[in-house]
């Protein structure tokens, strides 16, 4: 690789590269600006839930002719929900997420030149740029963005006549969704074909750190679901603009019978969560593989049970794509499946108890290095708890039917996957940071904007689990209009004040993120003592990874504090420092794990 | 409020600026045992910030919650949900601890060890067969009640109501005399006949349009649901009941109403709720509120989703029947 030294202009280096550690640096950097523009929104709709009777400069500056006075109008709430949730849920945590690290790690991890398809790869992200571009511009659709929500169920984002936001703001959504689509699965295709083929000598599948694992597993369920997701879209397409009834019938809307005849809205409902599911988890494993590789690095420890989380993986990533149901129990679909979407998704909670209790075994009697990526992945391995426990809840048919759409829901799912997966997200950028610029973040900000995030996302979500028991349903403007609501005007207050906060807080963030850049510590090799392959490589980027020879893998990526008397702690470590690099060869008799 | 919000973005804004400009000078990046003694600190510190906040809610927030189901069926409803809840409270409390106490315990320290610890079967058995077994418990329980709630078949005393969604309003129609309902579809709608109801079925002729639910304590309810435009979804949280409305399709659900309205008002849960709620309402010059079990829509169904709603009122039989004899039938009200 090293012999042909061509020429590379700015182009080819920045824009159209085909290095999977700029192209993962590009995700990062779209997914970041997505995530900036949607937190915004929630911060916008926050405010009219906690005082929907207030003017507010910030809304009659940025919603145009969407509100009235300073105050948003009722459409613009649902417009802002629905691209609040879209865009977190795809182009932040799945895009900006996983193609951030999947790309990286992926080569760097398993000892790569790079990704099987540098071409492909590209072309995943371009395509994903495109998708964000789209998404962006229909933002400023005269009749507002797509507003059915980010389920977009029919026939509400159907007929323009039932929203203003299913006119050409659907439109752009779904042409965007489709383009992110191709996207993901060119890159999920790339990561599997990768992972199966071009690992170094050595790295055998037993010996790959979870995070490999994990985006491994994660480009599985996405090329398994999103593909029917694509083709719910195309379907929803037809009945939109050439008159097919896949999902409609018996319509009645501004004073008119429509044609549509025979369809059916639990169709569609049916193909959208069967991606819909699955992206739950598409969305939850990297950031889990994350955490397991950062807390065991930072614990100074093997993570606790290798297999059983291998296995774990496995086994949520099957489980996930049988439990779709479950979102659909009160949706009219026959009571019996019911039944068993009830059964598969809690036994969900089995792999998942299997995770929690295995990361906390991880901490136990641990050195802890409490870095920012330490506490972020601790913190994530709090909320997928908190979150994960009222799954039970929300997983069992009978309780769903009273707590379904309500705000008990959002609190749920914002805590496990959204909450997790952020911090997850935020893990991973403070602990790969140095490879991917050469230089430290700096800890102390990183320190504030844990303490501060993680407060605030307590603070939004725990209270926000009563309103939901008190009935209140989600996605309503303002619940002014029901006196049975009154007393949760100053919780939703509270919530909106640790919102508002909490998003501002990532201004520490993003200026730690963009400073450091540019002016942060310069990195040493392998600045956490870690084992696996990636600090092996130069701290400057050069193509192909390594300047010589690939490097050989002898040992898992988990051997830190191996002892000379492994039933001795107090002996002395056996490679005389804590850690041991998977390219260090096994003594003569060393047990390998 | 409002002033205490922008002084908290101020303070947030300014506190950031200040912070980052004075900390980018420091270029300090990987945390020394000064950073993790502190830092384990601190989570022993945010474990009682977390702890503090829960059992608050828990307890403060109590009083916002639904009162005790006012159905039947729902019975078994909030059975299962205190074990749940119970169950989930008591791990959630644990494991918080567990995962906070340990960061601070074994927070690093040159001096330390990490003890080489990668395996036990015994204990990975223990949590894989522990919460399986405790999930077979709330599985089965809970499939019991699903299907307790969901089998409307053998249900020969049931009064059927059909309720009926439109952008953004609810209708019912009650059976009559026959029990049975008539045909209903878009293609009816004309003039006043805004349900649809095909008036040559013969079902149709005393079939009862009406604006509010009336429901007769103690007698099985049979709803059966209809949406001319776009999902909706009717949510009667009081009765632990909720059911989509789809266009092109009838979907059903079915409960028995426990208490009337009335003694709902005299329910010590519901007494207390609306005392507060009415201490808020005086503050702001508002009518005082009264309980009223409510339908709501709870599928976004476009602009006024927030404002969908219908009252149900449920009374003694005797009431009802005098409620039900004064409504026109519809063949009464719709000539063709």
């Amino acid at each position: 690789m090293s012999e042909h030294h061509h020429k590379e202009t700015f182009v080819t280096k920045y824009i159209f590269s085909q290095d999977h550690k700029m192209i993962s640096k590009q995700f990062l950097i779209t997914g970041i600006f997505m995530g900036v523009i949607a937190l915004f929104m929630s911060m916008l709709f926050r405010l009219q839930l906690a005082w929907p009777e207030k003017s507010f400069t910030i809304i009659e500056a940025f919603l145009g002719n969407h509100q009235t006075d300073g105050i948003m109008n009722p459409d613009i709430y649902l417009a802002l929900v629905t691209i609040h949730g879209t865009i977190m849920v795809f182009f932040v945590l799945t895009a900006g997420l996983s193609g951030t690290f999947s790309n990286l790690l992926i080569p760097l991890q398993l000892g790569a030149r790079d990704m099987a398809s540098g071409f492909l790869n590209m072309i995943s992200y371009w395509l994903f740029f495109l998708s964000s571009v789209i998404m962006v511009i229909s933002l400023f659709v005269e009749a507002g963005p797509a507003s059915a929500g980010w389920t977009i169920y029919p026939p509400l984002s159907a007929l323009p006549q039932a929203i203003p936001g299913s006119g050409a703001g659907m439109t752009l959504w779904l042409v965007s969704m489709a383009i992110f689509i191709a996207s993901s699965l060119i890159g999920a295709l790339n990561y599997i074909v990768t992972v199966l083929n071009l690992r170094t000598k050595g790295m055998k599948m037993t010996r790959m750190p979870l995070t490999i694992w994990a985006f491994f597993v994660t480009a599985m369920i996405g090329v398994v679901s999103f593909p029917v997701l694509l083709s719910a879209a195309l379907l929803l397409i037809f009945d939109r603009s050439f008159g097919t009834s896949f999902y409609l019938s018996d319509i009645f809307i501004s004073g008119e019978v429509l044609h549509y005849q025979g369809g059916s809205p639990v169709l569609f409902e049916h193909l959208f969560w069967f991606l819909g599911h699955p992206e739950v988890y598409i969305v939850l494993l990297p950031a889990l593989g994350i955490t397991s590789e950062i807390i065991s690095t930072n614990s100074r420890k093997p993570i606790f049970g290798y297999r059983a989380m291998v296995m774990s993986i496995i086994a949520i990533a099957f489980l996930s794509t049988i439990v779709w149901g479950h979102h659909m129990f009160i949706s009219g679909m026959n009571p019996f499946l019911g039944s068993v979407f009830t059964f598969t998704t809690l036994l969900i909670a089995i792999p998942s108890a299997v995770k929690a209790f295995n990361y906390v075994t991880t901490l136990w009697k641990g050195n802890l290095q409490l870095n920012p990526a330490m506490l972020f992945s601790i913190g994530l391995v709090s909320t997928f708890v908190t979150g994960g426990l009222t799954g039970l809840v929300l997983g069992d048919s009978a309780l769903d039917i009273n707590i379904h759409d309500t705000y008990f829901v959002v609190a749920h799912f914002h805590l496990v996957m959204g909450v997790s997966a952020i911090f997850g997200m935020y893990a991973g950028i403070y602990h790969w940071f140095p490879k991917m610029y050469g230089r430290l973040m700096n800890k102390v900000l990183g320190y504030w904007h844990f303490w501060i995030t993680i407060i605030c996302a307590y603070g939004v979500f725990w209270p926000m689990h009563f309103i939901g028991l008190a009935g209140l349903p989600r996605r309503y403007y303002t619940n002014t209009n029901f006196p049975m609501f009154d007393d949760i005007a100053n919780i939703n207050v509270l919530i909106t004040i640790f919102a508002i906060v909490g998003g501002v807080a990532q201004i520490l963030f993003l200026a730690n993120f963009f400073i450091s850049i540019y002016r942060g510590e310069k990195s040493s090799q392998n600045p956490w003592n870690s084992n696996t392959l990636e600090w092996t490589t130069p701290v400057e980027h050069i193509h192909g990874n390594w300047p010589g020879k690939l490097p050989e893998v002898h040992r898992w990526p988990y051997d830190y504090s191996k002892r000379v008397d492994p039933n001795d702690d107090d002996s002395d470590y056996l490679h005389g420092k804590d850690f041991v690099p998977q390219t260090t060869p096994l003594l003569e008799g060393e047990d390998s794990s | 409020m409002l002033a205490l919000f922008y002084i908290f973005i101020g303070v947030a804004i300014g506190v950031s600026f200040w912070q980052i400009t004075r900390i980018l000078n420091l270029r300090s990046s990987i945390a020394n045992d000064e950073d993790n003694s502190k830092q384990g600190k601190y989570a022993l510190l945010f474990l009682v910030f977390l702890y503090a906040m829960m059992i608050y809610c828990l307890i403060a927030m109590n009083i916002i919650m639904l009162p005790e189901s006012a159905s039947v069926e729902g019975e078994h409803d909030d059975i299962l949900f205190d074990i749940t809840f119970w169950l989930i409270g008591v791990v959630q409390f644990a494991m918080q601890f567990l995962i906070f106490y340990f960061t601070f315990k074994y927070r690093g320290n040159k001096n330390n060890k990490a003890k080489f610890y990668a395996d036990s079967h015994k204990l990975e058995a223990i949590w894989t067969i522990t919460p399986a077994v405790v999930l077979v418990v709330l599985i089965g329980y809970g499939l019991w009640q699903w299907n307790n709630v969901m089998d409307l078949s053998d249900e020969k005393d049931a009064i059927v109501i059909e309720v009926y969604s439109q952008q953004f309003r609810w209708d019912a129609r009650y059976a009559g005399e026959d029990n049975m309902l008539g045909y209903g579809n878009v293609n009816f709608i004309k003039g006043i006949n805004t349900m649809g109801v095909d008036m040559s079925d013969k079902n149709s002729q005393d079939d009862k349009q009406v604006t509010e639910l009336y429901l007769p304590k103690g007698r099985k309810i049979h709803f059966k649901f209809r949406s001319q435009d776009v999902l909706h979804s009717a949510y009667m949280p009081h009765f632990r009941a909720q059911m989509n409305c789809v266009p092109g399709m009838v979907t059903e659900f079915g409960f028995t109403p426990k208490f009337t309205t009335e003694e709902m008002r005299l329910q010590s849960e519901v007494v207390d709720k609306s005392r507060e709620i009415n201490k808020i309402r005086k503050a702001k010059g508002e009518d005082p509120y009264e309980f009223d079990y409510l339908l709501l829509c709870n599928k976004i169904c476009g602009a006024s989703h927030y404002n969908m709603q219908m009252k149900i009122t449920v009374v003694e039989q005797e009431e009802y029947d005098k409620w039900i004899a004064q409504q026109p039938t519809l063949s009464s009200v719709i000539t063709q």
